[in-house]
């Protein structure tokens, strides 16, 4: 087997990054199943598409995704905590919307920037290389964003939000209002998401309507491949592991690609990879069932 | 200092499991009082704490701390003036995070929390110093995740949390009651000397006659929603467990054998 897709797999999964942290921030800090994510990611790359074609500059263009992202993670963040909505169905309707809103956003299906001026070009036009290009864009924000968010996670304003995602009863009755911790944790998730998607359409030249389904679970794919492969014992390690674990995932993606599987047929690879990884921890307990079950009565006994 | 008027609780209102936890209770405590709250299951013990925390709103009645009435406050606002200490040793802290960022929470708790990190050398020796009485070695494991903790430490590690920052009223609710009986044994004396030092008001739930009628200066015994008993002073100093089950008899109309009450000793 060839490895010439190596260095795009590790392009592709440096630009998916800040997807992948937005989901750990989410799925794992916050313990919030956002499906905000999959049409965050397109509005990235809407708003930044057509940003660049009425001739902002590309770096503007892409900060102002961001911020349109944190936008729609707290309007989930808001049908969630004040109208009650579940996590589930607030991130489904607020995904359906910003279909509507992408739309009216690109004005068309897709927004084609080719020939344009982008983030990715600028750099290429240092002469360092197109393949490099990428790869350094996109590690030096991969390795910006990681710090910013361990910086974050370990103020005493991060240390609530994760407090909120692990014990919410514990943290509520220590003063925090839990509602703002997780409105800032799905804006800042989402914020991640829509860099990752403004990246793309600006790596890819264009933007779609369809570009960010089934992102989600992409990202998920990508934090428990990381988790498996480099653990996550630590908060660093675990943020390392997401991102690693997104450059892993396209490899995977890219190699399976070149054995002949059908592009067509990625979204169900994925779910499989997804499903095979959710399950895993059930299966090892088949195996392992009878051991944790005496060990579970021990400890009823013991409570007597 | 807390001030608890006529308050009624109901679950469910209207509906088939509609269930009065609270029946027109009325309660006050005097600063510095450290109350025992007994009575059998589904008497209205945790609720009566839970509403004195605003975890659930009130249908009646008013709910005065120090002066203040609270009764419309949510549970994260009076948090400032509140520590709690759950039964579950995993309700009272954050398992997948250490015991210093745990710690760092409770030294906030009602206050404005920074974007800057939390940690800092005087932080640090003041968790070391509060966490060294406990003989646990907790001292030299800030680092450490809460979750690797045993039950009785995370408890220990809860009451710690819960009075770092000294709270105008400390709720305890069988906060012993899931350790072993060496461990809960131990809790109950770290909470008991911190409740001293600092002098705090407490209501404490417990399903230990023993503990009742020894620890703090006041039992009150609850049923159906309503306090039956408030026993103090003189009174309290000569009372035994079998006169306490007796009075309950004769309060209540019913007998506790058989409750868990009488089986812990
Ligand atoms: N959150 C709740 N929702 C519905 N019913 C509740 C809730 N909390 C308590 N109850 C009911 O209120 C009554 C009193 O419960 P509780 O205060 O927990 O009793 P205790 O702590 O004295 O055992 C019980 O009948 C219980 O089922
Ligand atoms: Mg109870």
């Amino acid at each position: 087997m060839s490895l010439a897709f190596l260095p795009g797999a590790l392009e592709q999964g440096l630009l998916w990054g800040p997807m992948v942290l937005g989901v750990y921030l989410t799925f794992r800090v916050l313990d919030f199943p956002d499906l905000t994510v999959d049409s965050c990611f397109t509005l990235g790359a809407a708003t930044t598409a057509r940003l660049i074609l009425l001739d902002y500059n590309p770096l503007v263009a892409t900060l102002i995704a961001l911020v349109i992202g944190a936008l729609a993670g707290l309007i989930t963040g808001l049908l969630h905590t004040k109208l009650k909505i579940a996590p589930l169905l607030a991130g489904i309707l607020t995904m359906i919307g910003l279909y509507s809103i992408n739309l009216r956003v690109m004005g068309a299906a897709n927004l084609s920037l080719l020939r344009i001026d982008t983030l990715i070009t600028w750099i290429e036009d240092t002469g360092i290389g197109d393949e490099l290009a990428t790869v350094a864009l996109g590690l030096v924000i991969c390795l910006f964003i990681l710090a910013f968010v361990y910086f974050f996670l370990q103020t005493e304003l991060g240390l609530a939000v994760r407090a909120t995602g692990d014990n919410e009863q514990m943290i509520r009755s220590l003063g925090i209002n839990t509602n703002t911790t997780k409105v800032i944790g799905l804006a800042l998730g989402n914020a991640l998401c829509a860099l990752s998607g403004a990246l793309v359409a600006q790596y890819q030249s264009y933007a779609d309507i369809g570009m960010g389904i089934g992102m989600i679970i992409v990202g998920l794919a990508s934090v428990i491949i990381g988790e498996t492969l480099i653990g996550s014992r630590g908060l660093l390690q675990a943020l390392i592991a997401a991102t690693v674990g997104s450059v892993i995932y396209r490899v995977i993606i890219a190699a399976v690609l070149q054995m002949g599987l059908p592009s067509t047929d990625l979204k169900i690879l994925t779910a499989l990879i997804v499903t095979l990884a959710l399950a895993f921890p059930i299966m090892r307990g088949r195996f392992t069932g009878i051991s944790s079950f005496t060990k579970r009565g021990e400890g009823r006994a013991e409570h007597q | 200092m807390l001030n608890i008027n006529d308050v009624t609780k109901v679950f469910n209102r209207g509906n088939i499991n509609e269930k009065v936890a609270l029946n027109s209770l009325s309660l006050h405590l005097a600063p510095g009082d450290v109350v025992a709250v007994i009575g059998s299951n589904g008497a209205g013990k945790s609720t009566l704490l839970n509403i004195a925390a605003g975890v659930f709103p009130i249908d009646k009645g008013e709910i005065i701390l120090e002066e203040m009435p609270v009764q419309k406050d949510a549970e994260h606002i009076r948090a400032a003036y509140i520590g709690r200490v759950f039964q579950d040793p995993a309700l009272g802290t954050a398992a997948s995070m250490t015991i210093e960022e745990n710690l760092i929470l409770a030294l906030k708790r009602g206050q404005k929390l920074r974007l800057w990190p939390g940690t800092g050398k005087e932080r640090r020796e003041l968790f070391r110093r509060r966490l060294e009485p406990l003989g646990l070695g907790l001292e030299n494991r800030l680092a450490t995740k809460v979750g690797l903790l045993s039950g009785g430490q995370r408890q220990a590690l809860t009451v710690i949390m819960a009075t770092i920052v000294p709270p105008k009223l400390l709720l305890l609710d069988e906060h012993t009651a899931a350790l072993d009986p060496k461990t809960g044994k131990a809790v109950l004396e770290l909470s008991e000397q911190i409740i001293a030092e600092e002098q705090l008001t407490t209501l404490m739930v417990t399903h230990n006659m023993e503990q009742a009628l020894r620890v703090g200066n006041r039992t009150i015994m609850m049923h159906e929603g309503r306090i039956i008993l408030d026993i103090n002073g003189e009174e309290r100093k000569d009372m035994q467990v079998s006169d306490l089950l007796q009075m309950f008899e004769r309060a209540s109309g019913k007998s506790l054998v058989n409750d868990r009450m009488l089986l812990s000793s």
